[in-house]
């Protein structure tokens, strides 16, 4: 059972917060709900205590202080502290004893400035609340009439709607203009062509190691292991690499050639070798993880799964279409392309068919 | 004449500097009448005003910091080996956009400082005008006269996160080059226009050597210079409509209650400015954050695991790692609905908080200016379409995290992925109804309050033996403050057939609208606010129980 109301025996002093409503109470009996008007100034104790307001002037000006001697600190370490120097401190961990320093003195520097002056606002400054009344943003009709009237007066001095032939062939000259500024636009780039269909791929051209630079052989391509590799002729220090390697990075496994279920794929491998496009057919990042056991890459990026074992099929994930394969062979002991590739790598494209 | 007024005003025939300064002043521009207006402007006190603020204040700093970045960072794609101060990376191939970003971080005496707090202060802002949105949001800020200003600050928040997103791509790193790339293939996606747009947006085939100087220019120039234009809208309609209020004791929709600008509120804001800067100051400090050095130069051939954009990015990173990978062929064209779908939904999300005080008074037909704030629980439909828009938003953001969760948390990334995909769905309507039944309750409770008072947790034991617990009846302010909200009622049709047996023509457009009209005021959505005769009968009750 809950209590209702005031409870008469209850004395009125035990009650928490009961608070000062004499000045309100008239007009309480007519409408307990009314909005009882601004409650009366209450004063801190630096209103009413001149000490305690000295304590607090006391309070900013030595948060201004410190802020002061923070700029110093800055300064000092800023000339002080080699930009090198690398410290140990707890929880962080090594870091740069520069950066640590003149971030710290800097904070403090500013965060003192806040501080006393937020402190200033709160005890020193006068708080007594007060209103302000605010006028409706609209305007009155007699205004509204007025800018209708001089509008109208405007528009007819102009004629724009009495000569229609300035009128419609200011529109036109208006429309057109911005057409030399997206005419401009046009050089920004060269047109697509053939470029998102080619890559440095074609027959004959040697699988490279990424990381050792030389060109692949069969025997060194592991069960298990993953080989990332680039054509023949592509130096890492070529004007255009980036462009070139955004379309030709290759990732090459060797999968027993009883497990590659895709008639294709055993195609074009060569002893279980196969060589795919390491460009994810989703939104382009290299694919770098390689589960050994099922054959899968995933792209760490978006997590689209592609199985190698079953023509680079999607299993998992966002992409849209298998990861193109090369047409792989041995020459002279040497992996190499028995053709480019036969789709375009990398993300799919409205052109791409 | 102004001789004549400084003559009078000082005993010494001539003003004060200050004085003769702000003369001069205003015979150019006017300022006296500025500051008659503006200068003990009254702003009203509430620690949820102060969110905006930090977002003012981050994007102040910001820009100090920017400045400061240009001076150094070189936004070029031409190739150097590096043989520079930080030794792990000698003779390794970057670009100059991202040796200058070592020289920034390893050879500039505070470089690295500045170059950290201009990126959590980037961090802070995206953070701080998010919840600042729903601030405004959930407490109904947003109604007239401030339509407008909700749609600036919007596009405040959709501008900095493309404004982020060039920023942190400028240094070349391996991760912000992954995250260009994946630009590359969203605009590859678009129908008929994506190659060529591509071509045109990189100069040529991916990475080419003009993307970097590109986004400088849009990063440093076009969108801070179209977002400083909106800030100052924002901020001139914010003075000029005045500050809303929650509703209080001396509150009224036609005035403003709180402290003058000059002295008390710029005290507390200009202070807080620093407080602002000098905690991102700190954080700068301990804190690193996007370290290129340990992640090295962009090569579009190479990726870490556990790429991420920054945070407010990762709702659309969940949209496009979540979507499934449906792709069409056709005719010899591919259209890519894997990625394009995820773009598409991305604006319309945003879209459809952007649109929503335009739909809200709209359905309520509502012509009048609201000063006083709402409290969320008495507008349960919105309250509802808010929560369920921040569950939406948030699940995707685990879904642009998912490979985190997964090694964080030892889940299957595919379980997380389907998860994300159903949850996207269902979280939301789940999360309205949640919300819409929590309003609902606390309703009840405001007005089991105004009636009953409050729990004192003063327990009394009466003669014969039984405990009760006293409750304390409210102040007037709080029966104010309960009560004060209004429960307008829903839209009606009236019948379909007038008196003469003649249909009337009831439109869709109506229809939907007494539809939404009775979600939002209908029984469902309104505990009915108790009345001062409800009021009366129980307060003078004594002794009945």
């Amino acid at each position: 059972m809950s209590e209702t109301g005031r409870h008469a025996d209850v004395p009125e002093e035990t009650l928490p917060s009961e608070r000062e409503t004499a000045h309100v109470s008239v007009e309480k009996a007519e409408n307990p709900f009314a909005d009882p008007g601004l409650p009366p100034h209450e004063h801190r104790i630096q209103d009413i205590d001149e000490r305690a307001a000295k304590r607090s002037e006391r309070v900013v000006a030595l948060q201004f202080l410190v802020s002061m001697l923070a700029t110093v600190a800055f300064i000092a370490s800023y000339v002080a502290v080699p930009v090198d120097k690398i410290v140990y401190i707890w929880p962080i961990g090594h870091i740069s004893a520069l950066n640590f320093a003149l971030g710290l003195s800097l904070g403090v520097a500013l965060f003192c400035i806040g501080a006393g002056a937020v402190h200033w606002a709160r005890t020193l400054m006068s708080d007594v609340e007060v209103a302000d009344e605010r006028h409706p943003i609209e305007a009155e009709p007699e205004v509204k009439a007025k800018v209708m009237e001089d509008f109208a007066q405007g528009a007819k001095e102009s004629g724009f709607g009495r000569r229609k032939l300035v009128r419609n062939t200011l529109f036109g000259a208006l429309a057109m203009v911005p057409l030399s500024g997206v005419v401009l636009l046009r050089d920004l780039g060269p047109l697509p062509g053939t470029k998102l269909r080619t890559t440095g791929w074609k027959r004959g051209v040697r699988l490279v190691n990424q990381s050792t630079n030389l060109p692949l052989r069969p025997e060194d391509i592991a069960v298990g292991s993953l080989t990332f590799a680039k054509p023949e002729g592509l130096e890492d220090d070529a004007e255009d690499f980036n462009v070139q390697i955004a379309k030709d990075a290759l990732m090459i496994v060797r999968i027993k050639p009883e497990d590659i279920k895709d008639k294709q794929e055993l195609s074009w491998s060569y002893d279980g070798i196969v060589a795919y496009s390491k460009i994810c057919t989703h939104v382009g990042c290299p694919i770098s993880l390689y589960e050994q056991q099922t054959h899968h890459v995933l792209c760490p990026c978006h997590q689209s799964t592609f199985d190698l074992s079953d023509g680079g099929r999607v299993i998992f994930g966002p992409a849209g279409h298998a990861l193109p394969q090369l047409h792989i062979m041995v020459k002279d002991g040497f992996l190499e392309a028995a053709s480019g590739f036969e789709e375009p790598v990398g993300p799919s494209f409205w052109e791409r068919g | 004449m102004s001789n004549e007024t400084s003559a009078t005003t000082t005993r010494r025939g001539k003003a004060p500097r200050g004085e003769r300064v702000a003369d001069w002043a205003d015979g150019r521009l006017g300022i006296y009448s500025l500051a008659k207006a503006n200068m003990r402007k009254i702003f009203p006190d509430h620690w949820s005003f102060m969110l905006g603020e930090v977002a003012l204040y981050s994007f102040i700093i910001i820009i100090l910091t920017g400045v400061y970045l240009t001076l150094f960072f070189h936004p070029s794609m031409a190739e150097v080996v590096y043989h520079g101060s930080y030794v792990p990376m000698h003779g390794i191939r970057m670009t100059q956009a991202f040796e200058s970003t070592l020289a920034i971080s390893f050879d500039v005496r505070g470089g690295l400082l500045i170059r950290q707090i201009h990126h959590w202060a980037a961090l802070v802002f995206l953070a701080a005008m998010m919840v600042h949105m729903m601030r405004v949001f959930f407490t109904g800020a947003f109604r007239k006269p401030r339509e407008v200003n909700w749609l600036f600050g919007f596009l405040l928040f959709v501008l900095g996160m493309f404004t982020g997103f060039t920023g942190y791509s400028l240094p070349d790193d391996l991760l912000s080059g992954t995250g260009v790339r994946f630009i590359e293939g969203v605009i590859l996606a678009m129908p008929l226009v994506g190659s060529y747009l591509q071509m045109f947006i990189f100069g040529g085939e991916f990475p080419g050597h003009d993307i970097i100087p590109r986004f400088f220019t849009v990063h440093v120039l076009l969108l801070p210079g179209i977002m400083l234009g909106l800030l100052v809208a924002h901020l001139i309609l914010v003075f000029y409509h005045k500050h809303t209020q929650f509703p209080g004791a001396g509150k009224t929709n036609n005035n403003v209650v709180g402290m003058p600008l000059l002295p008390v509120y710029m005290a507390k804001a200009g202070g807080f400015f620093f407080l602002v800067f000098g905690v991102i100051s700190v954080i700068a400090a301990v804190a690193s954050i996007n370290p290129v050095w340990a992640i090295g130069p962009y090569r579009p051939d190479q990726v870490s695991t556990g790429a991420q954009p920054d945070w407010y990015m990762g709702f659309a990173e969940g949209l496009v790692r979540v979507m499934p990978g449906w792709e069409w062929n056709f005719w010899g064209h591919t259209v890519n609905f894997g990625v394009l779908i995820p773009i598409l939904v991305f604006p319309l999300v945003l879209v459809a908080i952007a649109v929503y005080p335009f739909v809200e008074s709209w359905i309520r037909g509502d012509k009048r200016e609201h000063h006083i704030l709402d409290r969320p629980r008495n507008v349960p439909t919105r309250t509802g379409f808010g929560v369920a828009w921040l569950v939406a938003y948030f699940v995707m953001l685990i879904g642009g995290g998912n490979d985190l969760w997964a090694t964080h948390f030892h889940l299957s990334i595919n379980s997380i992925t389907w998860f994300v995909r159903i949850a996207f769905f269902v979280g939301p309507v789940l999360a309205f109804i949640a919300t819409k039944r929590i309003c609902m309750g606390l309703q009840r409770r405001d007005r089991d309050k105004v009636l009953h008072g409050r729990e004192s947790g003063i327990i009394k034991r009466l003669p014969h033996g039984e405990f009760i617990e006293v409750h304390e009846p409210l102040d007037q302010e709080q029966l104010h403050v309960l009560t004060q909200h209004e429960q307008p009622t829903p839209i009606e049709l009236g019948p379909e057939v007038d008196e003469n047996g003649v249909e009337r023509k009831v439109s869709r457009t109506q229809k939907l609208r007494a539809k939404l009209s009775k979600s939002y005021y209908g029984e469902d959505s309104v505990i009915p606010k108790p009345t001062v005769e409800e009021y009366k009968e129980i307060t003078s009750g004594h002794g009945h129980h």
